[in-house]
């Protein structure tokens, strides 16, 4: 009974689906193998990403599901949360801790009147990479869909895309001696899949987006909040977009 | 990893604590530094005809090439991957100044430097070819490439030829060590790394450090060999290594005073960085006993007639300290650029193993190989004429 | 001119072997650089496979709906509608792929519900937090609140 049960369920749940893509990416993942989806178009994305930290409630599991999906080692982080405590007009010197990268969450730490709040970090996909400029062989480099990623068979691991980066957000990973960092989880987004950082989110505090797709709420949601990059003065044309990004955040 | 690590101050990113590039990556630019100082000492006679220093043109070149070969193996120490090194011939990425570094170097290495030794010694390299014996014997007769012909039209093509290679020779010196100062410079990254002036402060400390050692292994292959030293050679030497002190200062200072008045938002992190962990290193070490010291004591020489043992002592002592110096400012850029957080609210620590594979232990014998190589090329391409045999 | 080739022959050897080196590493370029490199960019497109062949670790919450359409009705009438399953329940495309493979285990609520429920002045202020030792002074929280519907009267 249970099986049958079972099977209709996967059948009718084919159809029932929302979108086309997650039944293929349903399907390859019953199927246990995964190749890519052949219905990908890499000229018809372009991966970006909105976070909104005042959702971010520093819980972690964003850290945590991108070390279980992508086998980050323990001390390196390809996303971190940073929590932040600002004095009345202090930009300048706000305090900033990130314990363990923010990956068994926060210990309680302020009890004053100061501003605080978290802000998850991530590679920010710039479109204009300093990291992928000075790559001395192409080991980095950007895809066509938008998406900074790290060739792991061709890395020489110089690191000089490490000190290239403004935003601290590769590491050299030592087990396979290369540069690595976040790959926007490229191998669920090119089957319909979201990133593991945004699937695990509670708060939806970090959303993905394709600008290049027209029906994306983030066309709406750019025109209508007031949103920031990371260091804009670096020109690196990053794509992770900051809603209500506090001037105190580095 | 842990953030809570001894060392770290304030707030770092946490893929930031750790250092990436290490003591051996202070070495590269020392090494090549003193490469290129060496050759644009040796052009000095070749090129601008000073003809005091004449005695060192040989032994100049032989510096630089001994070095010039090591420069290569911290950067192979340091790499995760060094086996696929050879990737940066194959398919050099345009964009990256360390890329076009694998041929600027195999230029400046085949073209110029052999070149110039190969031609400044052919001549001698026949004679060894015929009188010699056993495997040297071997050796010359390879390196005469199968032509014997040292007939004086021969040897003035040499002259000739090996004066355009000196002369191009200049430039791509620099550009040799040049290049370095730019991967640091263009990195807009790292504020204290991202300036302009940074591959011309690479070059003429390069050149410092080049001249400092020429000069000491000058006198102390001079009192190996039981030999006189020629002091018009080594006054002349360190009067160049004085002018060349303080176009190098000047344009440290230049960096300094720029950085102090424009005091953008690095500033109060790098001030507090060379305040507190740097220093030891640079204000102590580099500027203090590593540069003004030396400018005192050369300038002092150059308005005062001293005595021939006290010039020695002197030229001795600034060589000495000059290295350190020179040491001292690759390790102030490539460690300090590191010690601060981007964020510019936090600091690390070095914390330098001793013999692991980026450890000082390797550190220590790189910076001695090329002495040992040294000895070799000395003794298979002698650059000081024979003495004659005691009767 | 045939001065030079007389006297500077010496030269053209160099410059024979110059040219024999650069051949030979034209010849090994050839033959080493991979397949495509630079048909999207300056890099290798397998890069692009390889990476797209990694293993997907969460199934994506629309997986677990399929099958658990019961408790994801539930949820979506609860406080935790936008919470996806694997938040709490880990990465579970294995168990989706196999459900008898894997079984799931739930972490300990002391634990699991603190991660986000315990009260941190950084937290914003919309959100649910307590005190846990004021709270419920130690008693374990799905003694009250049901994960799937949290609110206590739902």
């Amino acid at each position: 009974m249970e099986m049958t049960r079972r099977d209709l369920l996967k059948k009718s749940g084919k159809f029932i689906l929302l979108t086309s893509a997650a039944a293929a990416a349903w399907e390859h993942v019953l199927a246990g193998n995964i190749e890519s989806a052949p219905n990908y178009d890499v000229t018809k994305h372009w991966w970006a990403m909105v976070i909104d930290p005042e959702k971010c409630i520093g819980c972690g599991n964003c850290v945590r599901a991108c070390e279980a999906e992508n086998d980050v080692p323990t001390g390196y982080f390809r996303t971190w949360i940073e929590r932040y405590h600002v004095n009345d007009a202090d930009f300048e010197h706000p305090q900033v801790d990130s314990p363990n990268g923010g990956h068994d969450g926060f210990p309680e730490k302020y009890h004053d009147s100061g501003k605080t709040f978290f802000v998850p970090k991530l590679c920010n996909h710039c479109a204009d990479s300093p990291c992928v400029q000075v790559c001395p062989v192409g080991a980095t480099f950007r895809t066509p869909d938008g998406v900074v990623l790290v060739d792991q068979k061709y890395c020489l691991g110089c690191r000089y895309c490490i000190q290239a980066c403004p935003y601290g957000c590769r590491f050299l990973n030592p087990k396979t001696n290369t540069a690595d960092k976040c790959t926007l989880c490229y191998h669920r987004i090119t089957q319909g899949l979201t990133t593991a950082c945004c699937e695990a989110c509670p708060t939806q505090a970090r959303v993905l987006a394709d600008l290049r797709n027209p029906k994306d709420p983030i066309h709406e949601f750019l025109r209508t909040h007031s949103v920031q990059v990371l260091k804009p003065q670096m020109a690196t044309h990053a794509k992770v977009f900051y809603r209500n990004l506090d001037g105190s955040v580095r | 990893m842990h953030p809570l690590l001894p060392g770290v101050e304030g707030y770092m990113y946490p893929n930031e604590i750790e250092l990436q590039w290490s003591i051996l990556i202070v070495l590269y630019p020392y090494i090549t530094g003193l490469v290129a100082g060496a050759f644009i000492l040796a052009s000095l006679e070749r090129v601008f005809k000073v003809e005091a220093v004449k005695p060192t043109y040989r032994l100049a070149l032989l510096v630089a090439l001994a070095f010039l070969l090591v420069a290569p193996l911290p950067l192979q120490l340091h790499l995760g991957h060094p086996e696929r090194s050879f990737e940066m011939y194959l398919t050099p990425h345009r964009s990256s100044a360390m890329a076009m570094f694998g041929f600027v170097y195999l230029w400046y290495l085949m073209i110029v430097l052999l070149m110039e030794i190969w031609l400044d010694y052919r001549k001698d390299i026949v004679g060894w070819a015929e009188s010699g014996a056993g495997l040297k014997k071997w050796i010359y007769k390879i390196l005469t490439l199968g032509s014997r012909n040292i007939s004086p039209a021969a040897l003035r093509i040499d002259d000739q030829v090996g004066y355009f290679i000196t002369l191009i020779g200049i430039p791509s010196a620099f550009l040799l060590h040049g290049y370095v100062g730019f991967i640091f410079g263009s990195i807009k990254a790292n504020p204290w790394w991202s300036t302009p002036l940074m591959p011309v402060v690479f070059i003429f400390s390069a050149m410092v450090s080049g001249i400092a050692a020429v000069m000491l292994i000058y006198m102390l292959s001079s009192k190996l060999r039981r030999v006189q030293i020629d002091m018009r050679c080594v006054d002349t030497i360190a009067r160049y290594l004085l002018y060349t002190f303080i176009i190098d200062f000047s344009l440290e200072m230049l960096d300094l005073i720029h950085r102090l008045y424009e005091a953008d938002e690095s500033l109060s992190a790098l001030d507090f960085m060379v305040h507190t962990r740097l220093f030891f290193s640079q204000v102590i070490l580099q500027i203090l006993l590593g540069t003004l010291l030396p400018i005192a004591l050369l300038g002092l020489i150059q308005i005062t007639k001293f005595a021939e043992k006290t010039r020695k002592a002197i030229y001795v002592a600034t060589g000495c300290l000059t290295l350190v110096s020179i040491f001292a400012m690759r390790w102030n850029v490539v460690i300090g650029g590191q010690l601060f957080s981007k964020s510019f609210l936090g600091y690390t620590s070095y914390k330098m193993d001793f013999a692991t594979r980026e450890g000082l232990l390797p550190a220590i014998a790189l910076i001695l190989l090329p002495f040992v190589i040294l000895y070799v090329l000395v003794k298979l391409l002698p650059p000081w004429p024979k003495r004659e045999a005691a009767a | 001119m045939k001065e030079f080739f007389r006297n500077g022959e010496h030269l053209i050897r160099v410059l024979l072997l110059l040219t024999l080196g650069v051949v030979a590493f034209l010849v090994i370029r050839r033959a080493v650089v991979p397949a495509e490199f630079g048909k999207y960019g300056h890099f290798r497109p397998g890069a692009m496979d390889d990476i797209r062949a990694r293993p997907v670790k969460f199934a994506g919450h629309e997986t677990c709906e399929a099958c658990h359409s019961d408790q994801a009705e539930v949820k979506s009438k609860g406080k935790h509608a936008n919470v996806g399953c694997e938040a709490c329940h880990g990465p579970l495309a294995k168990h989706a792929e196999d459900p008898s493979s894997v079984v799931p285990q739930l972490p300990d609520t002391a634990v699991l519900c603190v991660r986000c429920h315990e009260a941190n002045q950084a937290k914003p202020k919309w959100f649910p937090q307590v005190v846990t030792a004021e709270h419920s002074g130690g008693v374990a929280c799905n003694t009250c609140h049901k994960p799937h519907a949290p609110k206590i009267g739902d």
